[in-house]
């Protein structure tokens, strides 16, 4: 046992359900370093990361966590909280009307026989403020500060729990050029202080300026560990080989695609964060799809991809929308979902037991929830019509359910995807935006679902095909837009697509992109 | 048709492995639920029929049940169709002593004829719904709120138009509540031909048209409930209502008025629940919002328009209400709001929303009004009542969950 390690994981193995998420993957991180883990949205990272913290309870994976020199088995993270691991998310864990303070200490209340005391609680809370660096009081509400001073609290959070090994999952995905720099700085002079960090990060330029060591994580399998700061730098050509370059096995139907004239474009797209109004999700996004084109939207998680996707489709994500949509040629107003579908548009959601189904109401009535005009006479549904329809739907997609009549809820995965399709379909749309039309269902309904894209393309409608996996993309799309911190930092053509090619303007830095 | 993908015929045989009667059932889960609701009604039925010594059937008191719990079932109807869009109605008890008032003030002070004081009455009583609907709907304030609000703002005008009391009301006007059909056809023996008319024209739609909605769904290939199944669903609805009918017609007065207003909303807005696209899409957004918004469905309309028609049958029961109390009394309404949520929840609405039928609201409402007659025929102390019902409301839903969770649907 190396005592210059604190962690060691030793090939674990995670499987959800059948699926195995990470295969005998190993990290060794050294005491005092920053090591970062980079990889495809779905690499397994995230789960890496929920195995270490116990969020994923020992018994759940297979292998053997290392910590300090001695095998552990957290069964929550409560435990490995108390052994000195923070894990921080993405989605920041604050309650947002609660001051800093009461925040820095929730679930650890400064407190004696029950009784809060709140001159500790804030005198404790500024102490460690000041440690992070910033510059609030600690009975400002949660509300009342940005992101990036969030994060802060969180970290303060984490210091107050004597944390010696940090994890932070995608720490500056939603900030601002300063705040990350200030985010950065501050990690670094943590590690001076002796505190371990674990980044998980797709900023390439981030990763070479803070990281030591970078483990790159690819379909669940470790691929290789660098040292950032070896004689031979690292470049991020050299990084994005090993991110990329999942296997092309997946079979893709075959399609010679038609263009027709150009039905949709977008020009100069502007969304603001709803809440974070300060902060642009997409920039000056300017896209176009023709008739019979399949065009892909490849991005990093935080690219903006489904944001640009929403706020299209009648204004449903952000604020202060700017730019100006064209269908056939004429401008148009999407200003809300009504108008969106009128103008022939369609959305189907890439969460679709959230946004996409009523999933206690049936598969019949899911199918016609968005074209029920079509069904009725003078506000009446002729159920008749409906049922042939759904039924319809049902044999030519081939959704697996008894009878139409069956709550959509009960189906699997993959045919209540086919149900938010045919939902789609139904409504009869010019362009189609399917995001993750995929995610989570098998490989062989994935097959049917490619024949339907391909088959949507073939009778005229533009379809705009947003999906986290490159070899996907690169099977279905016949051009692909690839985004990076919301903007579009390349377009590719079929003949040109290869991942790393994708992969390096989907990490492009914003600001390196000539206008 | 929106695609050409090859349509094939429908009338061909739905190809698959045969249907177990499990998988058939499995799509009626609705209607399982639906014959449960009916179940405890009869149980609770046949129970104080027993406790009471058969006075419970007794045809004056049947009449009377449904003359005394008419404004619930009004008032339900509306409130499901609330409940079901994920909201709530605080306000209908004050919206009733409101409208009671003004309605009451129109016949005895400025004299209008009783047709249009009843006219003036659902108009009040929508234009209250559409004040509350703009600010649930187009403001955004939860409907716990703002009908919270109104529920004080309306028993305060109540109070201020009614004062005490305003009596004096035109008697045509008092037999809406308290009124019989007249016995236009003479009797037989004790019947009364009137309302054995109605009970048999009740049974016969009601066989055509389950049969006719059988036949379509065959037709169709659609799940039909097994045969057995649907004729013993049939006889016992030709029996209840028979039964029904029989007793009524023994009545002092044969088929209160009241009874054929509440069937004829039972019947509309069964169909506008079932049948129409406003209903779909109040189901919908109770089963979830964000769906449905992205589907295109205007939320805000939806919503509108749903206090707009619970602010009318708020209206109409307290048009009923006061018509039988014979005038308007500032304090009427009491806790109205409490009985007709109940009687949803009774039966089988769900407290997330998406869940919850007219039929079943009816028969919740029913159960209430049964065990309040029984346990009064019985002699109870009228606040053992009130505990008694709190108790039932309780369990219905507690059994329900337990049903839900044994079923794995959480």
């Amino acid at each position: 046992m190396d005592t210059d390690n604190i962690l060691e994981m030793r090939g674990i193995t995670k499987r959800f359900s059948g699926v195995v998420a990470l295969d005998d993957v190993n990290l060794v991180v050294k005491r005092g370093e920053i090591h970062a883990i980079c990889g495809e949205n779905g690499a397994g990272k995230s789960t890496l990361m929920n195995v270490l913290s116990g969020i994923y309870p020992y018994g759940s994976y297979e292998g053997d966590i290392v910590y300090e020199g001695e095998p552990v088995e957290f069964r929550g993270i409560r435990d490995s909280e108390r052994k000195g691991i923070v894990i921080i998310h993405q989605e920041l864990a604050l309650s947002p009307f609660l001051s800093i303070a009461e925040n820095i200490f929730l679930g650890n209340e400064q407190a004696s026989r029950g009784v809060v005391d709140w001159n500790r609680t804030n005198a404790n809370a500024a102490e460690l403020l000041a440690r992070v660096g910033l510059n609030e009081r600690p009975d400002t509400r949660i509300v009342d500060i940005g992101v990036g001073k969030q994060q802060l609290v969180e970290i303060a959070k984490a210091l107050s729990k004597e944390v010696r090994l940090l994890i932070l999952d995608e720490p500056t995905a939603a900030l601002n050029d300063e705040d990350s720099a200030h985010l950065l700085g501050l990690i670094r002079e943590l590690k001076d202080h002796g505190i371990t960090s674990i980044i998980i990060s797709h900023k390439l330029n981030e990763l070479r300026a803070i990281a030591d060591t970078t483990t790159i994580i690819r379909d669940g399998h470790t691929i290789d560990t660098l040292a950032m700061n070896g004689e031979v730098p690292v470049t991020e050509e050299h990084l994005i080989r090993l991110m990329v370059g999942r296997s092309m096995d997946n079979r893709f139907p075959d399609h010679v695609a038609h263009f027709g004239e150009e039905v949709l474009r977008v020009e100069d797209w502007t969304v603001h964060h709803p809440v974070d109004q300060g902060r642009k999700v997409v920039d000056r996004a300017s896209i176009a799809v023709r008739r019979g084109e399949i065009v892909g939207l490849a991005g990093l998680m935080g690219a903006g991809r489904t944001e640009l996707a929403m706020s299209l489709f009648g204004r449903t994500y952000g604020a202060h929308i700017s730019g100006q949509a064209y269908k056939d040629g004429q401008p148009v107003e999407l200003r809300s979902v009504h108008q969106a579908i009128n103008h022939g548009l369609a959305y189907a959601t890439e969460d679709r037991k959230r946004f996409g189904l009523n999933l206690i109401d049936t598969v019949q009535h899911n199918i016609s929830a968005a074209a029920l005009r079509k069904l009725s006479r003078r506000g009446v549904v002729d159920r008749r019509e409906e049922g042939k329809v759904a039924e319809q739907y049902r044999r030519e997609l081939n959704i697996k359910t008894p009878t139409v009549a069956v709550l959509a809820g009960k189906l699997s995965g993959g045919n209540q995807q086919k149900v938010v399709l045919s939902k789609w379909i139904f409504a009869d749309p010019d362009v189609l935006i399917l995001d993750e039309p995929t995610r989570g269902i098998d490989v062989g309904a994935k097959y049917e679902i490619y024949t339907i894209i391909n088959r949507l393309a073939d009778e005229g409608k533009g379809v705009i095909f947003i999906s986290s996996e490159l070899p996907e993309l690169i099977g279905v799309c016949d051009r692909i837009y690839a985004l990076s911190q919301g903007v579009v930092t390349g377009v590719v053509d079929r003949a040109d697509f290869t991942q790393e090619l994708l992969m390096t303007y989907m990490t492009m830095d914003k600001d390196g992109i000539a206008r | 048709m929106s695609t050409d993908l090859n349509l094939t015929s429908t009338n061909q045989p739905v190809d698959g492995p045969r249907l177990s009667i499990g998988q058939r059932m499995q799509g009626l889960g609705s209607s399982a639920r639906q014959y449960g609701i009916f179940g405890a009604l009869l149980v609770i039925i046949l129970l104080f029929q027993l406790l009471t010594d058969g006075r419970l059937l007794m045809p004056n008191n049947v009449a009377a049940l449904f003359q005394q719990n008419a404004y619930v079932m009004v008032l339900a109807i509306g409130m499901v169709m609330v409940i079901v869009a994920g909201h709530i109605d605080l306000s209908v008890g004050s919206v009733v002593a409101f409208v009671g008032g003004v309605v009451a003030t129109s016949m005895a002070s400025w004299g209008l004829p009783w047709m249009v004081a009843v006219l003036l009455g659902l108009a009040v009583g929508a234009v209250v719904g559409a004040w509350q609907g703009f600010w649930i709907a187009y403001v955004g304030i939860p409907a716990f709120i703002v009908t919270l609000a109104g529920m004080l703002i309306f028993r305060g005008l109540a109070l201020a138009i009614v004062g005490e009391t305003i009596a004096g009301l035109p008697p045509a006007f008092i037999k809406i509540a308290k009124g019989s059909l007249p016995n236009v056809l003479g009797f037989l023996g004790q019947m009364d031909w009137v309302t054995l008319v109605i009970g048999i024209a009740a049974v016969l739609a009601i066989a055509f048209s389950q049969l006719r909605a059988r036949r379509s769904l065959h037709k169709h290939n659609l799940t039909v409930e097994p045969v057995g199944l649907f004729a013993v669903k049939l006889a016992l609805i030709a029996l209840g209502i028979g039964f029904l009918t029989v007793v009524l017609s023994k009545s002092a007065g044969g088929t209160p008025i009241i009874l054929v207003i509440v069937g004829v909303l039972v019947v509309g807005y069964t169909f506008v629940m079932g049948r129409t696209v406003f209903g779909r899409h109040i189901y919908a957004i109770g089963g979830n919002r964000q769906a449905a918004r992205l589907s295109g469905v205007d939320i805000r309309k939806i919503d509108f328009w749903i206090f707009v028609n619970i602010g009318m049958l708020a209206g109409a029961a307290a048009i009923v209400t006061t018509s039988r109390a014979g005038a308007a009394v500032a304090a009427a309404g009491d806790s109205f709001e409490l009985d007709a949520i109940a009687a949803c929840f009774i039966g089988g609405a769900a407290v997330t929303g998406g869940i919850g039928r007219v039929s079943g609201a009816i028969v919740g409402a029913l159960v209430m009004g049964v065990l309040n007659m029984g346990l009064s025929i019985m002699g109870v102390d009228a606040s053992w009542v009130k505990a008694i019902k709190g108790l039932v409301l309780l369990l219905a839903v507690a059994f329900d969950l337990v049903n839900k969770r044994r079923a794995g649907t959480q």
